[in-house]
């Protein structure tokens, strides 16, 4: 079976809830199936908005969502067929463990023995086959958050909507459920839309990933290439870490710019410029600066040593970089030790490709 | 180190009693605390139950107006006529309270007992003060041929004992005869077991009533942005800032039959002006008056439950494919049943004795068995009649609440 491309389609929609402030401002995104794909962004962006349209508990205000080809802003929630886990779990309280995941599968008249099997097939896949008499009370976060997966699932719907359903989760929890998650998405193949803050869980579970900010989309890409390649220095902020310099044009020609700084110039590598005298703003991974590289590099700096934090397996170093005293490096301390300490001057180098000259902020 | 040794704190005193010790002071200070509210609820709840229980079942007068009597009787068997030293006795003690124009009360009290034992006992007086001393059994059957009749005899008897239940026989329209049977009374005679049940059935109704208007209210209230809820909690909690008699008085003016609401009628056309319906002075007045009053006992508790309950249930059910008509019957109702069954416990409770409202707006087929017990208070002064109704009532609340209690479980109770 050949996958459906757009399999779900926001086309062309807007949102408003006061008629003042458009919440989502003319969405086009597409999902395929079987994709897991991430809404990531701010509190406000938007997002949980988009979810919300989607699973139908909202409307747009104008535009149309396309589920397999058919509009959906007139089907009412229950009959989208989409299973959606909700950010408090939102389990019956009043209903055992294998009550809730009953729950689906008793509204949609499908016999008892039926029911029976997929219940247990859905709580074995989440490993919970034995709690099925619990209430959700007896239940810790953890477990209840595989509960409420699975009753998304349990009716095998189309689309799976997840909307920050790790928040109230503690850190370990967290990262073991994201894998728990992503496998469960991969022995099944659902298309799955997620929400989520968390740029780290975004990043390791998403197929592609969709950065709102502002009611718009502004990157849907896999997760290296938003990581690596940020269209806009929203972006490149809100996703890892970033070192930044704003400046302006000086010179443009074939893949390369050169960028004039309040102090010094630098080489980049422009995306969102075009001509000479625009102001933009220059971002740079901290892992994609060196000190001292042994290798020619286009780009290379002096920089002198303002703090150094020790973190496990990396330090942090922060650096007085022309004229930008934020700029952040991160020393693998693995490596054979560099002259790091504080009010030390040390030479960086990084390549003209890795530092992107984006819009200006 | 075995676990039966005892721990000693630091200055040898084992670990126990210097926490007991220690603790000592708190426990009295938290008693002297409650001490005042301790008393007050003896005196004016506890106190008033048991001196209600003890004149509902009070029946010492006849007994005490009678001590001879009753003490020769203690060998008499009641089959046939007494034997001389009961006559004596009762010849004594019936002198006496003639002497002390006292006579009356006993003749009254054991009129209750034996129809026409009145007339008897009036004669009696007349005469015993020309008895002659020596064979009173003689003397006094000569006075009146009834004193032959044992069954007279037997009517004293049945008085012996200082204690009855005969008050909470009447409560339900019974009493024992002649022979110590309970019977009921005669048909056209049983008005407490109409009002026993018109009581229950007001209060069912205005439960009722109260729930199908209380839910969507509170439903709204909990559900409603803050600035909006706040106004109409207003709203709902004024009738509480109002008098009662005052509520009362206002739908009155509304329901009487030249008032507001008939004048509407007539208006828009629904009765015509001569054959306006009687909606007060009977059970639709109780109702209405009873169901607005009580409507906000119904709100509350249903609101403080259904404002816990999670917008997004009712959405996880609507996304798990079910119709709104169903995730509201499978999720949000189970999920409000502690707010309706404390909601309705109270509301039914307070109904059941209420007694302003449905005497003012009630008439004579709106009485409930409060108004009863107050009529037998006030107008026959029969207070043990209306100690032993009252306690009726009581009784009934704590049979209710026990049903309650196996069927839905007082834990599940949510006030707020």
């Amino acid at each position: 079976m050949s996958k459906k491309e757009d399999f779900v389609k926001f086309d062309k929609v807007d949102k408003s809830y006061d008629g003042k402030v458009l919440v989502v401002k003319d969405l086009n995104l597409d999902i395929e199936e079987g994709e897991f794909v991430t809404m990531l962004g701010p509190s406000g962006s938007g997002k949980t908005t988009c979810l919300m349209m989607l699973a139908g508990f909202e409307t747009p205000t104008n535009g149309e969502i396309y589920l397999d080809k058919n509009p959906i802003s007139n089907i009412p929630p229950h009959k989208r067929g989409i299973g959606m886990v909700f950010q408090n779990y939102a389990l019956f309280p009043h209903m055992t463990v294998f009550e809730n995941l009953a729950f689906p599968l008793r509204v949609r008249k499908i016999s008892k023995e039926d029911i029976e099997k997929k219940v247990d097939k859905a709580l074995s896949m989440v490993s919970l086959s034995e709690f099925g008499n619990r209430m959700p009370g007896q239940l810790s976060g953890g477990q209840q958050q595989r509960v409420a997966v699975a009753r998304a699932l349990v009716f095998d719907p189309s689309v799976v909507l997840m909307d920050e359903p790790l928040g109230a989760l503690d850190k370990n929890l967290r990262e073991s459920m994201q894998y728990e998650i992503k496998h469960i998405h991969e022995s099944i193949g659902v298309t799955v839309v997620y929400v989520t803050h968390d740029q780290g869980e975004a990043l390791t579970m998403s197929n592609r990933i969709a950065v709102f900010n502002d009611g718009k989309v502004q990157q849907l890409s896999s997760p290296d290439k938003l990581y690596e390649e940020p269209v806009n220095s929203f972006v490149a902020e809100f996703i890892g870490e970033n070192n930044t310099f704003a400046g302006e044009i000086s010179d443009i020609s074939n893949g390369s710019c050169k960028v004039k700084l309040d102090k010094g110039e630098i080489i980049a590598n422009p995306i969102s410029v075009k001509s000479v005298g625009e102001k933009t703003t220059v971002s740079i991974r901290p892992e994609r600066a060196l000190i001292n590289p042994k290798d020619k590099m286009d780009n290379n700096q002096k920089g002198k040593i303002e703090e150094v934090i020790y973190h496990g397996d990396h330090t942090r170093v922060r650096l007085n970089l022309l004229g930008n005293s934020e700029f952040i490096l991160k020393v693998p301390n693995s490596s054979q030790n560099l002259d790091i300490k504080l009010g030390n001057e040390i030479n960086i180098g990084w390549n003209s490709h890795d530092a992107r000259a984006l819009d200006p902020k | 180190m075995s676990s039966e040794q005892k721990i000693l704190s630091t200055d040898g005193i084992p670990l126990e009693e210097s926490l007991k010790k220690a603790e000592k002071k708190n426990k009295i200070k938290a008693f002297l605390l409650v001490t005042p509210l301790l008393l007050f609820l003896i005196i004016t709840y506890i106190v008033p139950i048991a001196d209600m229980f003890s004149r509902s079942i009070d029946d010492k007068m006849v007994t005490n107006m009678l001590p001879k009597t009753y003490k020769a009787m203690e060998q008499w068997d009641g089959k046939e006529l007494p034997p001389e030293e009961v006559f004596e006795a009762f010849y004594l003690d019936y002198k006496i309270l003639v002497k002390n124009k006292t006579a009356g009360k006993l003749q009254t009290q054991l009129n209750y007992e034996k129809n026409g034992f009145k007339s008897v006992l009036k004669k009696l007086a007349r005469k015993q003060k020309k008895f002659e001393e020596g064979n009173y059994k003689e003397q006094i059957m000569k006075v009146h041929k009834r004193w032959r009749n044992v069954d007279y005899w037997r009517a004293i008897k049945r008085r012996a004992p200082a204690y009855t239940y005969s008050k909470y026989l009447k409560g339900v329209d019974m009493y024992s005869n002649e022979d110590g049977k309970i019977v009921q009374v005669a048909e056209d005679r049983r008005i407490h077991r109409i009002l026993w049940s018109r009581t229950l059935e007001v209060a069912f109704f205005v439960t009722l009533f109260c729930f199908l208007m209380a839910y969507p209210i509170a439903h709204l209230l909990a559900t409603l942005p803050m600035k909006y809820s706040n106004l109409l909690m207003i709203c709902v909690l004024l009738p509480f800032w109002t008098s009662l008699l005052v509520r009362t008085a206002s739908w009155m003016i509304l329901l009487q039959q030249q008032g507001i609401v008939n004048d509407f009628f007539v208006w828009i056309g629904l009765v015509t002006d001569d054959n306006r319906p009687e909606m007060m002075y009977n059970k639709t007045g109780t109702y209405v008056a009873m169901t607005q009053i009580l409507l906000p006992f119904m709100v509350l508790p249903l609101y403080s439950v259904m404002k816990t309950i999670s917008p997004s249930l009712m959405r996880a059910g609507k996304s798990l494919g079910a119709t709104p008509a169903v995730a509201f019957f499978k999720v949000y109702f189970p999920l409000t049943i502690p707010g309706i069954g404390a909601g309705c416990l109270l509301v039914f409770i307070l109904a059941i004795g209420y007694y302003i409202t449905p005497a003012l707006v009630g008439g004579a087929s709106g009485t409930l068995i409060s108004n009863q017990i107050a009529y037998h208070m006030k107008s026959t002064l029969d207070w043990s009649f209306a100690s032993a109704m009252g306690l009726m009532l009581l009784t009934g609340v704590l049979v209710i609440y026990w049903i309650y209690n196996k069927l839905v479980g007082v834990d599940n109770i949510k006030l707020g």
